[in-house]
């Protein structure tokens, strides 16, 4: 039993330190993970900056310490779509079946795809935190508070890469992953990312109100510009918790449909 | 060969490019998705940014709407430059540029094709505005705006044409693309002039682009005026001029190797 789940961790990381590698060989994979959220970051910060002397703002030392935590999350959200993209076309390709063919567990496939999807997500929230504070962002609660934006942006990207590698399982697909990525925006601004809930206008600013993507935003942004709320961060994991477990199960439901249909 | 050849040409390129609109409609959906969900969605989060001091309108919509519009022409303009990198990728525009057309009226065709099917964003992206509250922009503004939208993609398509023919690869897709997108979203997109701040409210500033914008938007926030819609108009004329001298000295260049 131990040796067998010794084995599997193998697989994953091998599987997961190869589509790591994969990604950061190829600058056309890295270059909408980085460069776009961070323009973004850029040209919303200057050309919103001065919301934060609207009525009802909360209070924050500059408008870039309060979009940090969208661009993360926005980051984040690319990066679980363009690993779901990766793996449906390693699946396109024939190598997932390959492995799948393989004397290991399925499971330790998909697994591997989510431990690469985590691993960059980390990366994503080392780069933003050291860019913000090049740029004049404050992180109130210090070091603490950047050890869990790394955490929770990693587990953020692993339960977010969970629905995006069900989707590649289940179509088999690289366009149709490709297709939801419109998807990510308006999920994305359907949320408080950019901008307080309280300012938005509705059935935006309804929406955001209830949108888990919210939670997390807030789980990643309140320990920058005000401090630690325990409700905050645990409605931060519970929404982490419940994509990620949502996610598995349709992974899980899309492997045995594979199974099935003896694919 | 007669002008009565040139413009049979060019004609006949323009239908092509427009031919994929009826036999791929899938292909045009994203130019048209993309400006359209970014318009709702930034109307949404940004809308009371015009409860600050100075703003010049209270309509958010209003605004913003012909930023989505340029938007739209950029992303065609750009696919425009992606499709020709196929073209070339496959062989296809070596046997375009064996015939005896001038290389002004191959890339006439390119380009005029952009700038027609830009109007099909153009006017989604206005029905779903004029539906959720955009002000109407009088005919002569609206007229002015969809010149300028037809004008972007001109030089949205020369600068996708300029790069395909330097990389000749679609893999250059990203950067057409996203050098359209920082020139329009380094303007004044998201809130006049005087509200920018930092390195954008000097960038916005000398950004040729910003006077496109401005000219196109005068209509929906304000009245037309011809002192504010000149410069946008010789904005795109430079820019069609530059970006094209450097798409014709890349298809030249592609002839000699």
């Amino acid at each position: 039993m131990t040796g067998r789940l010794a084995a599997n961790a193998r697989v994953v990381a091998a599987l997961g330190t190869r589509s790591v590698r994969q990604t950061l060989r190829r600058p056309q994979l890295l270059a909408p993970l980085i460069l776009f959220p961070t323009a973004l970051l850029a040209i919303q910060t200057a050309g919103a900056g001065r919301a934060v002397d609207l009525p009802g703002f909360p209070p924050v030392d500059n408008f870039l310490s309060f979009m940090l935590a969208g661009s993360i999350v926005q980051s984040v959200m690319f990066t679980g779509n363009s690993g779901a993209i990766a793996f449906a076309i390693d699946i396109e390709m024939g190598f997932t079946d390959r492995l799948f063919a393989a004397p290991i567990s399925r499971y330790a496939v998909v697994l591997g795809r989510l431990a690469a999807t985590a691993t960059l997500g980390a990366m994503i929230a080392v780069y933003f935190i050291v860019l913000g504070l090049i740029f004049g962002a404050e992180i109130k609660e210090g070091l603490p508070a950047a050890i869990w934006i790394v955490v929770l942006t990693s587990t953020s990207a692993l339960a977010f890469g969970s629905i995006g590698a069900a989707i590649a399982l289940r179509t088999n697909s690289a366009s149709v992953v490709q297709g939801i990525f419109p998807l990510v925006f308006v999920i994305l601004f359907l949320s408080d990312a950019f901008f307080p809930a309280n300012l938005m206008l509705d059935p935006a600013a309804w929406i955001a109100q209830y949108n888990p993507l919210s939670f997390i935003v807030n789980g990643i942004r309140e320990p920058v510009i005000d401090g630690w709320h325990l409700t905050t961060q645990l409605k931060a994991i519970a929404s982490v918790i419940g994509i990620g477990a949502f996610g598995l199960l349709l992974c899980e439901g899309a492997l045995r449909g594979r199974v099935r249909r003896g694919v | 060969m007669s002008w009565r050849a040139d413009v049979a040409t060019v004609r006949a390129l323009v239908r092509r490019a427009l031919n994929e609109i009826f036999r791929v409609p899938g292909a045009a959906i994203p130019g048209i998705l993309a400006p359209t969900i970014f318009f709702l969605g930034l109307t949404s989060v940004f809308g009371s940014l015009t409860l600050l001091p100075g703003f010049t309108t209270s309509s958010y919509q209003s605004f913003l709407i012909p930023i989505s519009m340029l938007q739209g022409a950029g992303f065609t303009g750009a696919a425009t430059g992606v499709n020709l990198a196929r073209d070339i990728e496959q062989g296809w525009f070596d046997r375009l540029l064996a015939a005896p057309a001038p290389r002004p009226v191959l890339l006439a065709g390119l380009v005029l094709s952009a700038s027609l099917r830009s109007l099909l964003p153009a006017t989604f992206l206005l029905a779903v505005g004029l539906a959720i509250g955009v002000h109407w922009p009088g005919l002569l503004g609206l007229l002015i705006a969809l010149f300028l939208v037809m004008g972007m993609a001109v030089v949205a398509a020369t600068w996708g044409t300029s790069l395909a023919f330097r990389f000749r690869t679609q893999s250059a897709a990203p950067l057409m693309q996203i050098g359209m997108l920082l020139a329009i979203l380094t303007t004044t997109a998201y809130a006049p002039q005087h509200l920018l701040t930092g390195w954008l409210q000097t960038v916005a500033k000398y950004n040729p682009v910003t006077q496109v914008v401005e000219a196109a938007r005068q209509g929906f926030v304000g009245s037309v005026s011809w002192s504010d819609t000149w410069p946008g108009l010789l904005t795109l004329f430079g820019l069609a001029a530059i970006l094209g001298f450097f798409a014709l000295r890349g298809m030249r260049r592609m002839t000699i190797d």
